[in-house]
């Protein structure tokens, strides 16, 4: 595992301390106007595409007139309106709160146990946010409408606590190949226990099975606002970390020698990363793949230091989730797809044309 | 013998998939169970059982007249079971299977019934499960017929070894399909001249509801099975019953394998319904209350209005005898609508 091709790109990366060198300057301008570009374009197509039939010109017009000292009108109906501003764009904005989340912690675990397949879904995160939003809803009541968060929340910390205290107890600490094993045999106990949880209280499969094939949230503003505080102390604990995560791709042994201790430095951000996915997984359920595929393209397509790969994973990362929710919405209309099924479906052709890409360029 | 050719036959059913009764998605008490039924259960369309005394295949009146051949699995189907003499120890492993049971007078030969029969209160009500069927502790009850909505092979054929006959009556998608399962009950229970009186009451009954409502023509409604929206469409079950009353359904325009589609939200804020009924408020699932807050939701015409009704989630769901309740209480629901003819 160690040879992967991820930790072979990351250690021939620039030394991390020096800064870049100026010939990159002009490649990194191309880098972040195409990510922006791209990001700007998806949340447009986003605000755009829906079952709800509101012209683009309207819509501008709306987004436009909302802005201070601009006066225009659109002529949506005050239904429309409602639609647009209270169920359409709040979507919009999750889904692209979800992907950035997602992504720059399938990045940031991906770097810190050196391991090209790390994401929450092998590291037992996503099984123990999914026991825990299992037993909110089987409980029902006021704890199936409020508590999913929270159980997802505690139910991802426990299950990311037990990965690291059995990695590190088996390991050492050192080893990352123990720790991504420990998560294997922590998912598939957590994974267990759901099913468990899921059965036995079979009159709330449905909504289980609901929230386990991921929906971006009907809940207008308000998950936004519940998710926002976890998810902005993730994005910036995990910026502040993005060079040591270059030292730490050399090595342990060389990341020590800076005296930087690596076990802390991978403490810190497997419980950050693990905060801000388990805040988006709460809302928005089981949404895999994105966490693997996008920091991966961004590794194939613009390099795999860390300080551009967090980044431009989170704005590509935010753009993907808009897609596909776009998609998730509009290519069975009036009805819907479970989104983590369009993500699968898209997400799993583009990545493979990406790598085919990725593998002639180098 | 016949219980040989099951599983060739259930293979073939599924192919014909259709849409069943109510409920993968509603049934709150049993969705799994139903799931499970949904899948073989169709094919309704095609035999719904134009004439009803030709259902089973009862060869002898009252309670004379066994051993007795009756039709197993979906409407239609060929397979049969046969029941050697009058059962006095039933299983009952569907709720709704419970319910006819009882309303046809076989009720004391029943000697155990699943966890999700909940009706009537005199039900022998067990932990056994009709989702997750195990056969050792059905045996344990030395039943002489099960009675199952899930045609489950693997507990079909554990059962036929003990020489226990299993009769499969799975999720219906239509009316004639109720009534169709109501005989073949009877047939096997000896009780086929109440059965055919239940029939034929619930038939007037249903009649009486619908005569008597205001004919809603144009009103449309939503069905909420679920808050994450999912709905039925005119072609399941519970769609019909609303046809009856002339609501119509904004659910036609999603395409759907068997109609139960998820549907957008913003779709259903600007199909705009005139009336909302809520399949599930029961679980804390949702409130006339908490619909009214939803995000854009107050834009909609039965938010306005206020027509936003609960539905019981177990009349809602089965395909009993109390598919009658069901009729008359939408028939009480569609009285109340303020835009009735408008």
């Amino acid at each position: 595992m160690t040879s992967s091709p991820t930790t072979r790109s990351a250690s021939s990366a620039e030394p991390v301390a020096a800064p870049a060198p100026v010939p990159g300057r002009r490649r990194q301008v191309v880098r972040w106007v195409s990510a922006l570009g791209v990001l700007a374009a998806s949340l447009l197509i986003g605000a755009f595409v829906g079952p709800a039939g509101l012209s683009p010109k309207d819509i501008l017009l709306e987004l436009a007139g909302s802005l201070p000292f601009v006066d225009v009108q659109s002529s949506l109906t005050a239904q429309q309106q409602a639609i647009f501003w209270q169920i359409r764009l709040p979507r919009v904005v999750l889904g692209a709160i979800v992907g950035a989340t997602l992504a720059v912690s399938g990045a940031a675990y991906q770097g810190v146990f050196r391991n090209p397949l790390a994401d929450p879904y092998l590291l037992g995160v996503s099984a123990g946010a999914g026991l825990g939003a299992t037993i909110a809803i089987t409980q029902g009541g006021s704890i199936g409408h409020f508590g999913v968060p929270i159980f997802a929340f505690v139910g991802g910390i426990v299950a990311v606590g037990a990965t690291y205290a059995l990695g590190a107890t088996v390991g050492g600490g050192q080893s990352s190949t123990v720790i991504v094993l420990a998560g294997v045999a922590v998912a598939a106990f957590f994974s267990a226990a759901q099913t468990f949880v899921q059965q036995w209280f079979d009159d709330s499969l449905q909504a289980v099975y609901s929230w386990l094939l991921g929906r971006l949230s009907t809940n207008g503003w308000t998950d936004i606002r519940v998710i926002l505080p976890y998810v902005l102390v993730s994005w910036v604990v995990l910026f502040l970390y993005r060079r040591i995560l270059d030292v730490l791709a050399v090595g342990d042994v060389e990341t020590a020698s800076l005296g930087i201790d690596p076990a802390r430095v991978r403490l810190i951000v497997v419980l950050t990363a693990t905060l801000g996915t388990t805040a988006v997984v709460a809302v928005s359920g089981l949404i895999g793949f994105v966490g693997i595929i996008i920091p991966h393209a961004v590794r194939l397509v613009f390099g795999a230091s860390h300080r551009i790969l967090l980044p431009l994973s989170m704005a590509f990362g935010a753009a993907f989730l808009v897609l596909t929710d776009a998609a998730a919405r509009t290519l069975v209309a009036p009805a819907e797809l479970p989104i983590g099924v369009v993500t699968a479906f898209l997400g799993a052709p583009f990545f493979l044309f990406v790598l085919r890409r990725g593998r002639v360029i180098s | 013998m016949q219980l040989g050719s099951v599983p060739t036959r259930s293979a073939a059913l599924v192919l014909q998939l259709t849409g069943g009764f109510s409920v993968a998605y509603s049934s709150a008490r049993r969705p799994a169970a139903v799931v499970g039924a949904l899948l073989l259960a169709v094919a309704l369309a095609a035999c719904g059982s134009s004439d009803s005394q030709t259902a089973p295949d009862a060869t002898g009146e009252a309670s004379g007249g066994f051993p007795v051949q009756v039709v197993t699995g979906a409407v239609g189907s060929d397979s049969t079971i046969t029941i050697e003499q009058k059962p006095d120890a039933i299983i009952s492993l569907s709720p709704s299977a419970t319910e006819t049971l009882f309303a046809i007078g076989a009720g004391d030969q029943v000697i155990a019934v699943d966890d999700q029969s909940s009706y009537p209160a005199e039900a022998p009500r067990t932990n056994l499960s009709g989702y997750q069927p195990n056969v050792e502790a059905i045996l344990n009850y030395s039943p002489d017929l099960v009675v199952t909505a899930t045609p489950d092979d693997t507990t079909i054929s554990g059962l036929s070894k003990a020489g226990v006959p299993t009769l499969v009556l799975p999720a219906v998608s239509d009316f004639d399909g109720v009534y169709n399962e109501i005989e073949r009950l009877g047939a096997a229970t000896g009780h086929v001249e109440s059965s055919n009186e239940l029939v034929s009451d619930m038939r007037a009954r249903i009649d009486q509801a619908v005569s008597a409502a205001p004919q809603a023509v144009g009103v449309t409604y939503f069905h909420e099975l679920d808050p994450s929206l999912y709905t039925v469409t005119s072609e399941s079950f519970i769609g019909q019953v609303y046809g009856l009353f002339g609501l119509v359904n904004i659910a036609d325009a999603a395409p759907s394998g068997g109609g139960y589609p998820q549907l957008s939200e913003e779709f259903v804020v600007e199909a705009n319904p005139d009336v909302i009924f809520l399949a599930d408020a029961a679980f804390g699932g949702a409130s006339p209350e908490e619909v009214a807050q939803r995000p854009g939701w107050s834009q909609i015409t039965a938010v306005e209005l206020n027509q936003i009704f609960v539905l019981d989630p177990d009349i809602s769901s089965r395909w009993g005898p109390r598919v009658v309740d069901f009729v008359e209480n939408i028939g009480a629901d569609v009285s109340q609508l303020s835009l009735v003819a408008a």
